[in-house]
């Protein structure tokens, strides 16, 4: 398996960085998100589906964003993702469901039926 | 401003959305094969959709004065059938001459099985028989690290694959550096809930360089947004970028990797 390369720097900024405009429009959209995130954890909660192997996977994830450490968004794909190498043997459907199943919730079905497949 | 939309399904849009995209600057659309929401159950509904690929897609486009060009292929999630999958590579070399027809594309895995490795496998000796360009889509979600991953060891196990003629497409974060590190283009998908936001997108060229990448909506019959590679332009601007830096992104750039087919003629100056 070819291994990634390190993480890239940030050289690509722009001659004259607009450093405002990061935070002027981009803190209300991403509050937003946040907050959804915090009422979907609450109501997975209210309707007993935290269980669900995804929801955990989403709180494991979240735990990255205040870990400190950079490329946050990187490493979260990474740990929503299937850590296996070897090709399926076969289909399990057309769609992904977005997690991957930890050691302790492999084996767990989603609460719900598998989502229309996408492109 | 001008602008290539280097990946969208228009079969599945509206006649509005090619005017939209035409006022946006759109010089240029080009249109994958992709699934069509139910797997087709013959060779000749593949011969069909590849004649509206070649046929009355350019025709519609041509209303709006906009260039279309279109890539071949079956895609990864009607690779389980091998023995049609057989039948439908067999038919595509005779729509390759086709005066639109890019390349094979978009191939690649959907849920990483054996049988799509097999397809893909099958999909890129007929690229190299035949020197076509080739573009790929990688998994969704969970399946894409390790599916990006399968599709870069394949293809660079095959000797007579050229990686500057490849693209492989809907990157994220995680699989960017893998793609463009081994000499691909990569590409960057622009979905509202899926793939990659505009922001992320800008943040993804400026951590990774913007040389080998194109921006593409990849929009189809499901939520996505026609007008996303102009949109993501205002991205640019607000973080100071130039319009050299916009143009080389979401023009100059496509523009290379495709003119290396020469029946990519748009008209158009450098």
């Amino acid at each position: 398996m070819s291994k990634p390369r390190s993480s890239r720097s940030s050289a690509g900024l722009p001659a004259k960085p607009v450093q405002g405009a990061i935070v002027d429009t981009g803190f209300i959209p991403t509050r937003a998100k946040l907050i959804d995130v915090a009422a979907f954890l609450d109501r997975a909660e209210r309707y007993a589906v935290q269980d669900d192997f995804r929801c955990a996977a989403l709180r494991a994830a979240a735990a990255l964003l205040i870990d400190g450490k950079p490329e946050r968004a990187r490493r979260i794909l990474e740990k929503l993702s299937d850590p296996t190498t070897a090709p399926a043997e076969k289909s399990s459907g057309k769609a992904a469901l977005g997690a991957w199943p930890s050691a302790d919730s492999r084996g767990a079905t989603p609460t719900t039926p598998r989502r229309r497949a996408k492109k | 401003m001008r602008y290539i939309e280097p990946h969208g399904h228009m079969v599945s849009r509206t006649t509005d959305d090619y005017q939209a995209m035409v006022t946006a600057g759109c010089r240029a659309v080009c249109e994958p094969a992709f699934w069509a929401g139910f797997d087709r159950g013959s060779v000749s509904g593949f011969r069909d959709y590849y004649r509206q690929l070649t046929e009355y897609e350019p025709a519609r486009a041509a209303k709006f004065l906009l260039p279309h060009f279109s890539w071949l292929c079956l895609n990864p999630k009607e690779a389980e059938d091998l023995a049609l999958a057989h039948d439908v590579l067999a038919l595509i070399p005779e729509f390759l001459d086709r005066p639109n027809v890019l390349g094979i594309g978009e191939i690649g895995l959907n849920r990483n099985t054996r049988n799509e490795l097999k397809v893909l496998e099958d999909h890129i000796e007929l690229a190299v028989k035949h020197d076509q360009l080739i573009l790929v889509h990688t998994p969704h979600l969970e399946d894409k690290l390790k599916g990006t991953t399968l599709i870069v060891d394949l293809l660079r196990s095959h000797r007579r694959v050229k990686p500057g003629r490849v693209i492989i497409d809907h990157v994220e974060e995680h699989t960017i550096s893998r793609v463009l590190d081994h000499g691909f283009w990569a590409g960057i998908t622009l979905y509202p809930d899926s793939k990659s936001s505009p922001p992320r997108a800008v943040d993804m060229l400026e951590m990774s360089g913007r040389e080998r990448i194109w921006l593409n909506s990849a929009c189809d019959w499901g939520v996505s947004d026609p007008l996303a590679v102009p949109k993501t332009a205002l991205e640019m601007r607000r973080r100071g970028h130039t319009e050299d830096f916009v143009d080389a992104v979401l023009y100059r750039n496509p523009v290379r990797f495709l003119s290396q087919c020469p029946k990519f003629q748009i008209g158009d100056e450098s």
